[in-house]
C-alpha cells in the first residue's frame, strides 16, 4: 500500500490535513476575497458577528471586519510557523550533524551553547530577542527559531553517532572524501528522517509562541495576526467576547491540524521505513 | 624481488575495557609484493579486521609503522592522504551496510571518479559503464538504487567501486563471506581475474580457509592479536604448525578441491 493511501486511511491525519488546507486557502485567497487593508475600518464597530451577511463574523472596537482580519492573520501564523520552523530544523541539524560527526572538542563546545540555549526558557529568549531588536516578521521568525533549534540538534546529534560508525562511511572516507562532504552528504540526509518528526510539534509551537508574542504586542505592528486580535479583543472581554474566542478557535484548531497531520505523514512513512 | 607495496610493523592497536587495557592488535608484521594476495586468517577477535582498518587509516595504531607504495603512510594528512587512499581501497563484508542507503549504483561509481579528479563531468557516465561491464554487470544498472540489486550485484559494484581509481592495494574484509556459494566462486574468480590483469595486490581476511586456499599466495594465521604462524598459503593450510592453525583447518569444511585451485599451485 502506498504512503498516500494508508495516510487518508488514518482518520486523525485527513481531519488535521483538511484543516491545513483550509488555512492555506484562506491564505492564498485572503487578498482576493479581502482586497485591501484589513486594518481599515469597514462599517460600525462592535457589530456581533451573523449580523450583517457583508460582514459575516461582525467588526471589531474600530469597526474593522473580523473575517478579512481571521484571512489575512491565518497567512501570518502559516508563514511564521513555517519558517521558524524550517530555521529551527536548518540549524538545529546543521549544528547536530557537525558536532555528532566532528566529536572531541567541536562536539563539546557546540552542544554547552546548545545547552545554554536549551536552559533559558524559549519564550522568554524571543520576547527578550524581539523587545531588544525591534518587532518585524523576520525578527519574530529568528526569535522563535533562536529557541526552538536545540531540540533538532539534539535528535540529529544522536543520529549522527549511530550513523558515523556504519560502514558506508567507513567507505566514504576509503575513496577520499572530504569530511564535509561526507558530513553533508552522506551522513546528513540519513540522519534526517527522525530529525524531521519533530516538525509538526515545532510548527505548532511556533504559531503558538507567535500569537503570544503579538498577544504582547511584540507581532509585525504592519501585519494582521491572530494573536493581536485576541489582544485588541481582551480590552472588551465581557461586552463582545467573540472578538477573542473567533481567532481563539482559529489558532486551536491550526495548532490542532498541524500537529495531526504532521504525526500523520510521520507514521505513515515510519511504517514505510520499517518495511523497506 | 620487487619492492613490498604494503610493509607493516610492530603494528600495535590497544583498547581500554574498564581498567584493563587489551591489544586487539599487538606488534604484527607483514609485508604484501605487487599484484600478490596476502590473506589473513584467524578466529573472530583474533585482530583481522582491526588491522584491516589500521591499514586503511580508518583508525589510529598506537605504535609501528605502515609503508605503502615505499612511503610513509602514517605521516600522511588531510588532502596528501585524501589523494593517495585513490590507490588503497577497500571492500567491507556487508555490500549493503558498504553503500549510502540512498545512493544509486552510478553515484556510487560516480564519486571516486569525481574527487580524484579521474574523469571530467561529461566523460563519467561512459566510464561508469565501462566499469560496470569491467565487473561484469550490466551498464543499464547504473540507473538503479543500491537497495533494488542483488547482494551478488552490490559485492560486484563494490569491487567496481575499489577499481574505480586504478588502485595498487585492496583490503578484502571478509568480502565473500556473506555471499552464498555460487556467488561467492564467482566473485573469487572475478578478483583473480581483476588481478591477473591489473597487477592489484589484496590484502584479504577470512576466517574461511577454503576461500583463502583458492586466492592467496601467503597466509598470516592471527590468533588473539599476534601472529600464530605465516607463510606459503599451501603450506600453512596444508600443514599447519600452530595450534590455532590448526583448529582452524580441522573447523573448516572439506575443501572442495576441484573448484579452489589454489593460487600457491599458480605460481
Amino acid at each position: 500500500m502506498n504512503p498516500l493511501r494508508r495516510f487518508l486511511r488514518a482518520r486523525e491525519a485527513v481531519a488535521g490535513a483538511i484543516i491545513l488546507v483550509a488555512l492555506f486557502a484562506m491564505a492564498l485567497t485572503a487578498s482576493l476575497f479581502f482586497p485591501g487593508d484589513p486594518q481599515a475600518i469597514a462599517g460600525p464597530a462592535l457589530l456581533p458577528p451573523f449580523q450583517d451577511w457583508s460582514l459575516p463574523l461582525g467588526t471589531d472596537r474600530l469597526g474593522r471586519d473580523v473575517m478579512a482580519e481571521l484571512f489575512h492573520g491565518a497567512g501570518t501564523s502559516l508563514v511564521v510557523g513555517l519558517a521558524a520552523a524550517a530555521a529551527a530544523l536548518a540549524v538545529g541539524a546543521i549544528v547536530g550533524t557537525l558536532a555528532g560527526f566532528a566529536g572531541g572538542l567541536v562536539d563539546e563546545v557546540l552542544m554547552r551553547i546548545t545547552d545554554a540555549f536549551q536552559t533559558v526558557p524559549s519564550f522568554l529568549l524571543a520576547l527578550a530577542f524581539v523587545s531588544i531588536v525591534g518587532p518585524s516578521l523576520g525578527v519574530v521568525v529568528t526569535a522563535i527559531a533562536l529557541g526552538a533549534w536545540t531540540g533538532p540538534a539534539r535528535v540529529a546529534r544522536a543520529e549522527v553517532l549511530s550513523i558515523r560508525e556504519r560502514d558506508f562511511v567507513a567507505g566514504a572516507r576509503v575513496i577520499g572524501m572530504h569530511p564535509l562532504e561526507i558530513a553533508f552528504r552522506e551522513v546528513l540526509p540519513n540522519a534526517l528522517p527522525p530529525v524531521l518528526a519533530l516538525s509538526s510539534v515545532i510548527v505548532a509551537a511556533a504559531i503558538l509562541t507567535e500569537a503570544a508574542l503579538s498577544f504582547l504586542g511584540l507581532g509585525d505592528p504592519n501585519r494582521v495576526t491572530w494573536g493581536g486580535m485576541i489582544a485588541e479583543g481582551r480590552a472588551v472581554l465581557r461586552t463582545a467576547p467573540f472578538l477573542s474566542i473567533i481567532p481563539g478557535v482559529a489558532l486551536v484548531l491550526t495548532v490542532l491540524g498541524v500537529y495531526l497531520a504532521g504525526e500523520g505523514v510521520v507514521e505513515t512513512t515510519a511504517v514505510r521505513r520499517s518495511l523497506s | 624481488m620487487s619492492s613490498p607495496i604494503l610493509a607493516i610493523s610492530g603494528l600495535t592497536k590497544r583498547y581500554r575495557r574498564g581498567s584493563r587495557t587489551i591489544a586487539a592488535v599487538d606488534d604484527i608484521s607483514f609485508h604484501i609484493e605487487p599484484g600478490e594476495t596476502l590473506a589473513l586468517a584467524g578466529p573472530s577477535g583474533s585482530g583481522k579486521s582491526t588491522i584491516a582498518r589500521l591499514v586503511l587509516r580508518l583508525i589510529e595504531p598506537d605504535a609501528g609503522h605502515i609503508e605503502f607504495e615505499g612511503g610513509d603512510f602514517l605521516s600522511l594528512n588531510g588532502a596528501v592522504l585524501r589523494a593517495r587512499r585513490a590507490h588503497l581501497q577497500m571492500v567491507f563484508q556487508d555490500p549493503l551496510a558498504a553503500f549510502n542507503p540512498r545512493a544509486s549504483v552510478a553515484r556510487v561509481l560516480d564519486d571516486p571518479l569525481r574527487i580524484h579528479g579521474i574523469a571530467a563531468r561529461s566523460e563519467r557516465p561512459r566510464r561508469i559503464a565501462a566499469l560496470l561491464e569491467r565487473v561484469g554487470l550490466s551498464a543499464d544498472l547504473a540507473a538503479r538504487a543500491i537497495h533494488e540489486i542483488s547482494g551478488g550485484q552490490r559485492q560486484r559494484i563494490a569491487i567496481a567501486r575499489a577499481i574505480a581509481t586504478n588502485p595498487s592495494l585492496i583490503v578484502l574484509d571478509e568480502a565473500v563471506s556473506a555471499l552464498d556459494v555460487s556467488v561467492r566462486r564467482q566473485i573469487l574468480q572475478l578478483l583473480l581475474d581483476l588481478q591477473r590483469q591489473e597487477r592489484i595486490a589484496y590484502l584479504f581476511i577470512s576466517h574461511d580457509l577454503g576461500v583463502i586456499s583458492a586466492i592467496a599466495h601467503h597466509v598470516v594465521i592471527l590468533d588473539a592479536g599476534r601472529v600464530a604462524e605465516s607463510g606459503n598459503a599451501r603450506t600453512v593450510i596444508g600443514a599447519p604448525q600452530s595450534a590455532i592453525g590448526k583448529a582452524l583447518v580441522a573447523a573448516a569444511p572439506k575443501l572442495n578441491r576441484t573448484s579452489t585451485q589454489g593460487a600457491a599451485d599458480r605460481q
